[in-house]
């Protein structure tokens, strides 16, 4: 379709072809990603196929020192006189047989079966046998330390390389002193980023994959360490989860799954509309206390959400403020169900979670709206266009173009929105209908959390987890690409 | 509406789109000028209403946070306004000790998170918005893809990681503490975005005079990131006051190690309850009002960074 063609379209008719069109694209885009993908697997062995060539020519090529260091790493560099350095590569080598020999080699030996010796009783004595929790995790940290170790290893090949090459032209090698300095200057970023890294890596990555495989075993209340071994179960996990019948999680999953893509979706947009609405209605021209109108409004976010979260969650009870007083009134004879009923909870968490999330929505706006360039709106009341058009015309599909971003992670932020859920309903009610404990009101997240805390259903916890990453991710990656004002990073600087 | 009689008898109006000039009848004006009286007077109808209604819980909350626990009632009663105001509910804070004791521990850890992870939260995103090195766009997308997963996945790992160092129960404040900090680096989206609009030039030339990259970053970058660290300082300072998850589950049964979220959390939603309840709201009128003043005060940072987050995502 030409360009002309496109704009003799109604709106309706436009958006359809848009969508048609992204449809039409996708497979081709989820082909050019595979192949990019396989490209990417194949760039890796060359590039691993290079390294080993090149590990073995410093070898032959290589004099005595070097290839000493082959097998006691450092070697070479204190030879040659970067004695700190090598003793650095030479420390390493040592916590690592050491670790492997007294450590773990006992856990990466176990880690295909996760143990097999049983924690057995004999009389009043309990004889532990093996932990698979432990196996698990430390199984793990090892496979990343025999990483860790190759790569050093690579690099200590790669510096008698290069010292071999510099000492033979007459070159001086870099001395220690010189080595840290650059700790401070180009290599900057390795001393910015070595202790945060650290720290993502322990406490984020390790536990990701440790969670990750747990949703291949059966780690849950009857299979507990140090008590219990579990062990590899494949995919029974997954099809428990998503699988029909009065013996698997499926019909549940798909309840709870549906409300909460429900609850992100009217949780985003209400907040996003209504927040957006007051902060034009404050913005307007002409209206006075502008600061106090927003400090009000701020009040929300700035009081700790347990405090009102809770606070509000006791208002809305049967035994609480409003239904007493709608009561006394005479309004109603028996409390409204605002915690007890499905829908009713349903309701009403919507309705306070706009309490709590207008407030972001309306900063946000806030600041975007004063962007607006002021001469758009005044021609347009000169052409004679009322509220409502200058709001369609030039204030919503600019919002719309700015805040693309802001709204997908607002949307993702809502699939996550633990706090409101939680410390308003804990998900409740409960129902007979929904099993694995989970109530009308449970999110993914909520869920998940009571499976891990209340019911110590790790595994099951551990596939809930990886459904939502997987919602989360392509929720992402099929959104983000329509977004028009994702700009190139380098351009915007 | 003295103004109303300074309205001249016409009006003139350029109209662009059609290149003429229009006399608009002045009774045309003013019609004009009174529905925009009527719309500015709907507006304030409405934002009146809208504060009322965003303002009357914590209203609510601090009536009820006065209605003394040992003769009145301590529980959910049917009326707000206490019949006779007291501090019965404040002195218990003071006197029993548990109350301050999680209160001093929010505060520590808070403390504590609010230094490290402001140090490392800047570290990682000056790192990655000024410095061009191998791994960048893989440690980015790294951190993208953890990100998608929900953060309480991990907890049970993290518990028992905490457990092997000791940092549970008794030791949950600087387990605490280490959690929280730990994988902050994976939040350096928006003060990298702050830092992405500091023009480069002024690195540049500043290494060109022979400056180092930390000289650069310690004298130059800091003082003109005012705004961005006090965002970060702000928003570190405030997250562990509402931690209710991670909080107990570490500290799991042991009250002396209970942050204000779980102990306030203890005393509303535990069998008794209906006797705590306004001891209760007390507390929560205690967080609130240092945390409030703090976020009202350093408002204007916030917005700035709420703002700049969401615009470059």
């Amino acid at each position: 379709m030409v360009d002309l063609e496109y704009l003799k379209l109604s709106r309706g008719q436009k958006m359809v072809h848009r969508l048609m069109s992204y449809l039409k694209r996708l497979p081709g885009r989820i082909a050019r990603g595979f192949l990019k993908m396989l490209n990417a697997i194949g760039l890796f062995f060359k590039h691993i196929v290079e390294e080993v060539r090149d590990v073995g020519q410093t070898f032959i090529q290589g004099d005595f020192k070097t290839r000493t260091s082959f097998f006691i790493m450092g070697f070479g560099s204190i030879a040659r006189g970067q004695v700190f350095r090598g003793l650095l590569f030479f420390l390493f080598q040592v916590i690592f047989v050491l670790y492997m020999v007294f450590f773990g080699g006992y856990y990466l030996s176990k880690l295909d079966t996760l143990g097999t010796v049983e924690t057995v009783k004999k009389g009043r004595v309990t004889v532990y046998g093996d932990n698979s929790f432990l196996i698990l995790l430390y199984g793990i940290l090892t496979v990343f330390f025999i990483i860790a170790f190759l790569y050093t290893w690579r690099v200590n090949v790669k510096q008698n390389k290069i010292g071999q090459k510099l000492q033979k032209e007459g070159k001086k090698l870099k001395s220690a002193k010189d080595d840290l300095a650059a700790f401070a200057d180009h290599q900057f970023h390795k001393t910015l980023l070595a202790l945060p890294t650290l720290g993502i890596f322990t406490f984020t990555i390790v536990p990701i994959i440790f969670m990750v495989l747990v949703a291949f075993t059966n780690y849950d209340y009857t299979h507990q360490p140090p008590g219990k071994l579990f062990t590899w179960v494949g995919l029974d996990n997954f099809y428990n989860m998503l699988g029909t019948g009065t013996a698997n999680f499926g019909d549940t999953f798909r309840q709870v799954l549906f409300w909460t893509l429900v609850w992100a979706f009217f949780a985003t947009f209400l907040n996003y509309f209504l927040g957006m609405m007051v902060a034009i209605m404050i913005n307007k021209k002409g209206i006075k206390l502008k600061k106090m109108w927003r400090t009000i409004l701020v009040m929300t976010i700035a009081i700790p959400q347990f405090v009102s979260l809770l606070y509000v969650s006791k208002m809305f009870a049967a035994d609480g403020i409003i239904n007493s007083y709608l009561m006394n009134w005479g309004w109603i004879s028996k409390p409204l169900p605002f915690w007890t009923d499905g829908t009713w909870a349903k309701v009403t968490i919507l309705v306070i979670n706009i309490w709590i999330g207008i407030p972001y929505m309306m900063l946000i706006a806030t600041g975007i709206l004063m962007n607006i360039p002021a001469d758009l709106y005044e021609s347009a009341r000169i052409d004679g266009a009322n509220a409502v058009q200058t709001y369609a015309k030039i204030t919503l599909p600019y919002m719309l173009f700015v805040t693309g971003p802001y709204l997908l992670t607002s949307f993702i932020g809502n699939i996550n929105n633990f706090n409101v859920i939680y410390l308003l309903t804990g998900g409740r009610p409960l129902s007979l209908e929904l099993a694995g404990n989970a109530g009308h009101t449970d999110l993914l997240i909520t869920w998940l959390y009571k499976m891990t805390v209340n019911d110590t259903n790790y595994k099951m916890a551990a596939v809930i987890g990886i459904i939502v990453f997987v919602v989360t991710a392509v929720i992402n990656l099929v959104v983000y690409n329509m977004i028009p004002s994702v700009k190139n990073e380098e351009d915007f600087q | 509406m003295a103004k109303k009689n300074e309205i001249p008898e016409v009006d003139i109006i350029v109209d662009h789109e059609a290149g003429v000039i229009r006399e608009v009848k002045s009774s045309k004006l003013r019609s004009q000028k009174a529905h925009e009286r009527r719309v500015n007077r709907g507006i304030y109808i409405l934002l009146t209403i809208i504060s009322i209604v965003w303002l009357a819980p914590f209203v609510f909350l601090l009536l009820q946070s006065f209605r003394s626990y040992l003769t009145e009632d301590g529980g959910m009663v049917a009326y707000l306004i206490p019949k006779t105001f007291s501090l019965d509910n404040y002195i218990f804070l003071f006197e029993d000790g548990t109350y301050l004791r999680w209160y001093g521990n929010t505060l520590t850890i808070a403390l504590f998170v609010a230094v490290i992870q402001t140090v490392i939260v800047l570290s990682v995103s000056y790192a990655l918005s000024r410095m061009r090195f191998r791994g960048r766009k893989l440690l980015m997308n790294v951190i993208l893809v953890l990100g998608m997963f929900p953060g309480f996945l991990t907890m049970i790992a993290l518990y028992f990681l905490l457990k092997q160092l000791g940092l549970t129960q008794e030791g949950a404040i600087p387990g605490l503490i280490l959690i929280y900090t730990a994988s902050s680096g994976m939040g350096y989206y928006i003060s990298k975005g702050f830092f992405d609009t500091i023009p480069k030039s002024l690195d540049e030339s500043a290494r060109i005079d022979g400056a180092t990259r930390f000289y650069v970053f310690r004298r130059i970058i800091m003082p003109l990131s005012k705004p961005i660290v006090i965002y970060t300082i702000l928003m570190a300072f405030m997250a562990p006051w509402g931690d209710y998850v991670f909080a107990s589950y570490v500290a799991f049964g042991k009250s002396n190690s209970y942050n204000v979220a779980v102990g306030l959390y203890r005393w509303v939603n535990t069998q008794d309850y209906q006797g705590y309840f306004t001891r209760f709201c007390a507390g929560g009128v205690l967080v609130a009002i240092p945390i409030t003043a703090l976020f009202l005060m350093l408002q204007k940072y916030y917005v700035e960074g709420v703002t700049g987050g969401a615009v470059k995502g």
